[in-house]
């Protein structure tokens, strides 16, 4: 009973791959791979441990570090004829958990594929390999005054192959969309190590959007081993605004207000008042650290494009309560205005030994409301939490300090971020707007959607992993798991999981 | 009164009999024949309909699948906002259209190149599948990476995985200003700038050439649309011709795609935009920077989809009066396998759109 579940993956439980044979697979690694091209001593897998999540961690059975596309079809499938699961890896910057390895599974990192194969100045296209930096794409092709537009803040060090399983997004996006409207095409290979190719090197494709829906799928369906990207235009001018509040309130409204008045700012960001204070002594950006909350207010474009919705952006920020206003007056102090925002990260390690990251999305009208359920939740668990909110789109990324050797802190942080999340989806939001589900937020999937949605998901893993190998007990829970999760929810007056016995 | 319309397609979808899913008809020409090879009966999304939530400042709306496009673009207009995928409407009466279609088929119009294609503006959606469960994926809200991405992979899914009941879409504000300028230049040329042109940041929300003339169309602010205009130079079109003109373009209906040309083809290629004018044919129509042209022909569909491949292109047999079984390019095996396990999966019965999208769906 329990050894078939090994062989379909169903929606029902998790499989477990105990049974799998260990030695078989590592001689077949040893035959399909060149010498230190794959690790199986413990110290070498500890490095792999976990992503940049690393409240969780798990040492694997080995790590394959193929060189090529076909290394990673012979490792797919030596792993699918010993019913290994494999989890793929970019550059582990990954947060929550997505590249966390599988006890009795392979980790397949895509480190060693770092080729630009093509750029194609002309179709302002490039072909990449998976574990290219985002940002040395942009660093390729700056000379023909081109770049790749999403730019998550990790940009220096996450793969193009991880972007594409997250469909990550940066503080641009709001004007130029996310990992999914970035990518023409990608190259993959499937569970049963078969090669297929999604989207094409033009804008439409027959069939089914394989494209779309293999964007943000977390490792699930299969490894993505070539990708075409879409390169933009440098804009040629930026200007931005950095906006005071008194109000955190007046902060949100005046988001909303920008928004409403027409404008789609090349980036709309909030910070609160415990973000500024943990920031501005390091950066010394120049932020008003009175501030209930401060805006960063970008244009882009043409000069006299930016020169026009400057001035517009700047009214309606005025005409909206900004207790202070400051634009850029030059490349430089842009980039300063910038520093503080993209330091908020570190500054929180900075502040607190320990923070743990949300990422919830709500509509934009609740940031306000949002921002004061935290304040009260601060209290109720004891813990401080500071704000930094892609607020253009309603992305939150409250930042909960907490030290990991206080007995108990990691708990409460985990509850605390648990609250986060099931507030944002009854907010109407969701609990992941681009770090993705992982490990860390799988049990917060059975709050957000009810049974037959899950099974739905189940299935279409089950189209393209039938086995279940890739990445198993990572995004998408399994509805015992939810069953007995216990916390779940009722929408469309479905009862959540009738039909699963409780444990 | 919205529910017992969701009862009766449920009631429809439980008889087990295949089911072609239909709005407004206005695309009943697209695709593979309705019915496939099988007889089905309709299962009409108009009597859902409406406007679910529309808040201007989150750039959502949330819309019944049978609501006319028409409809819902008033609805937007008269909060200066649009549906910036520009969707065709086709059919007689532009009026017919519905939203449920347009995202079932998936088609963009003029702006797709600068602003991208319909499935880049769906948020979420919920919709009954196979076994008449309904279901939600995604959501209202710009960034959402919960669960597979299931309502982008509904988008262009020609009715062939379930019905679709509402649908959320991104919508933009109208762009300040627009203007379209004219310039007379060979296919070769014009594909030439368009390519050199996507390089650079230009204002350019959508361009067309067709018969030795180059429409280029400026969306932005005003200085950015009276400067970009300056350094393109060519010359100015009246705003009401270009309205009409960019809208024939939109529906289908310039005079390029009705011409009569004794029952051959109407053919879509979706090409790399640098591809070189290839397409021996008497007249092409160039859109979306040369990412899009179209052509008639009346050569065989394998040879025409053949040739496509060879460059690494897609093409569509569009509007034809041939035999609709292959309009679209085969999918390569492993590919059909991937949408034949998927359609098992959303309809277990094989009930919905045979034929329609692929003739092994
Ligand atoms: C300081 C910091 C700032 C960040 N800022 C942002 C931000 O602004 N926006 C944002 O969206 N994210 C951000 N992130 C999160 C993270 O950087 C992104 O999720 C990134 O895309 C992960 O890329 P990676 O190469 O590190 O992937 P990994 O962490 O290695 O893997 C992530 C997931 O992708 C899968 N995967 C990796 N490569 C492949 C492949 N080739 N084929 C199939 N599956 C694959 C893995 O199995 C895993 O599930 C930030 C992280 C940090 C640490």
């Amino acid at each position: 009973m329990q050894r078939s579940l090994n062989l379909v993956h169903t929606a029902n439980s998790d499989q477990d791959f105990a049974n799998a044979d260990r030695a078989t697979l590592l001689a077949k690694l040893d035959a399909v791979l060149p010498e230190g091209a794959w690790l199986h001593v413990k110290e070498d897998l500890l490095p792999y441990e976990c992503d940049g999540l690393s409240a969780y961690r798990r040492v694997p059975l080995a790590v394959a570090l193929p060189e090529n596309e076909a290394q990673v079809v012979a490792v797919m499938r030596a792993c699918y004829e010993a019913g290994v699961p494999v989890v793929a890896r970019g550059a582990g910057t990954g947060l929550s958990g997505g590249a966390m390895p599988h006890e009795h599974g392979v980790v397949l990192s895509l480190a060693k594929l770092k080729r630009i194969l093509r750029v194609d100045r002309n179709a302002r296209t490039a072909v990449v390999q998976p574990g290219v930096r985002n940002l040395a794409i942009s660093e390729a092709v700056t000379q023909y005054g081109l770049y790749y537009a999403p730019d998550p803040s990790s940009q220096i060090a996450c793969s193009i192959g991880g972007n594409v399983a997250e469909n990550s997004g940066g503080v641009h996006c709001l004007k130029y969309g996310l990992t999914l409207h970035n990518v023409l095409r990608v190259r993959v290979v499937l569970a049963n190590s078969e090669i297929v190719e999604f989207g094409s090197d033009a804008l439409d494709t027959a069939g089914l959007d394989l494209l779309a829906l293999f964007i943000g799928s977390e490792g699930m369906l299969g490894v993505a081993t070539e990708i075409t990207v879409k390169l933009t235009p440098k804009p040629q001018a930026a200007q931005c605004i950095l906006a005071s509040f008194d109000d955190v309130r007046r902060a949100g409204d005046a988001v909303a207000a920008v928004i409403a008045a027409g404008i789609i700012p090349a980036g709309l960001e909030m910070m609160d008042q415990p973000a500024v204070r943990a920031v501005e002594p390091f950066v010394k950006a120049g932020y008003d650290i009175n501030a209930a909350a401060i805006l960063l207010c970008e244009s882009d474009g043409t000069k006299e494009e930016v020169a026009d919705e400057i001035a517009r952006m700047k009214a309606v920020l005025e005409g909206n309560g900004a207790t202070e206003l400051r634009v850029s007056q030059s490349e430089a102090e842009r980039m300063l205005f910038w520093a503080g925002r993209k330091a908020a990260f570190p500054a929180a390690g900075r502040v607190s030994p320990d923070y743990y990251c949300m990422d919830g999305t709500i509509p934009k009208r609740r940031l306000a409301d949002m921002l004061i359920a935290i304040t009260g939740m601060e209290k109720k668990y004891g813990l401080r939490c500071m704000n930094v909110f892609h607020a253009g789109d309603g992305n939150l990324h409250p930042l909960i300090l907490y030290d990991a050797n206080v007995p108990g802190e990691l708990a409460r942080t985990e509850a605390f971020g648990a609250d986060i999340l099931k507030l944002s989806v009854d907010f109407g939001g969701t609990i992941t707007g681009e770090h993705g589900v992982g490990f860390e937020k799988i049990d917060a999937m059975c709050g957000q959607f009810v049974s037959d949605e899950l099974t739905m998901f189940h299935g279409v893993k089950a189209a393209f992993d039938p086995r279940g190998l890739l990445n198993p007990g990572k995004a998408v829970p399994s509805l015992h798991r939810c069953a007995e999760f216990g916390r779940m929810h009722v929408h469309g007056g479905q009862t959540a999981f009738p039909e699963i016995e409780r444990l | 009164m919205s529910s017992t319309t969701i009862d009766e397609f449920r009631r429809q979808i439980m008889l087990r009999t295949p089911l072609r899913i239909r709005g407004g008809g206005s695309k009943d020409f697209y695709g593979g024949a309705p019915g496939g090879r099988l007889e089905s009966n309709l299962l009409d999304t108009r009597a859902h309909s409406g406007i679910v939530s529309y808040d201007p400042s989150e750039l959502v709306v949330t819309v019944k699948a049978g609501t006319t496009l028409q409809e819902l673009e008033l609805v937007l207009a008269a909060r200066r906002q649009f549906l910036p995928f520009e969707p065709p409407r086709f059919g007689d009466d532009l009026a017919d259209a519905t939203i449920g279609g347009a995202v079932a088929a998936g088609l963009s119009g003029p702006r797709r190149a600068s602003a991208g294609a319909l499935r880049d503006f769906v948020l979420g959606l919920r919709m009954m599948d196979g076994a008449g469960r309904e279901l939600k994926f995604g959501g209202e809200v710009m960034k959402n990476v919960a669960g597979y991405d299931v309502s982008r992979l509904m988008a262009g899914s020609m009715g062939c995985l379930g019905v679709i009941l509402d649908v959320s879409l991104k919508v933009l504000p109208v762009p300040m200003h627009e203007a379209t300028i004219r310039l007379e230049v060979d296919q070769q040329r014009a594909l030439e700038m368009l390519n050199r042109w996507g390089g650079e940041p230009l204002p350019i929300s959508a361009s067309c050439w067709v018969d030795g003339v180059m429409s280029i169309r400026l969306s932005g602010a005003e200085p950015a649309v009276r400067a970009a205009k300056l350094s393109l130079g060519g010359s100015p079109v009246d705003e009401t011709d270009a309205q009409l003109f960019w809208t024939s373009l939109r529906d289908g209906k310039h005079t390029f795609f009705c011409a009569n040309t004794a029952g051959a083809t109407l053919w879509r290629l979706s090409t790399p935009s640098v591809t070189p004018p290839v397409i021996s044919t008497d007249r092409t129509l160039v859109e979306w920077g040369g990412a899009q042209r179209w052509f008639h022909s009346d050569a065989e569909f394998d040879e025409v989809h053949a040739l496509a491949k060879s460059i690494s292109a897609t093409a569509t047999a569009f509007r034809t009066t041939a035999g609709r079984e292959n309009v679209f390019a085969p999918l390569a095996p492993g590919v059909l396998k991937l949408h034949q396990a998927l359609k098992h999966v959303f309809d277990p019965h094989g009930i919905f759109g045979h034929g329609r999208l692929n003739p092994e769906l």
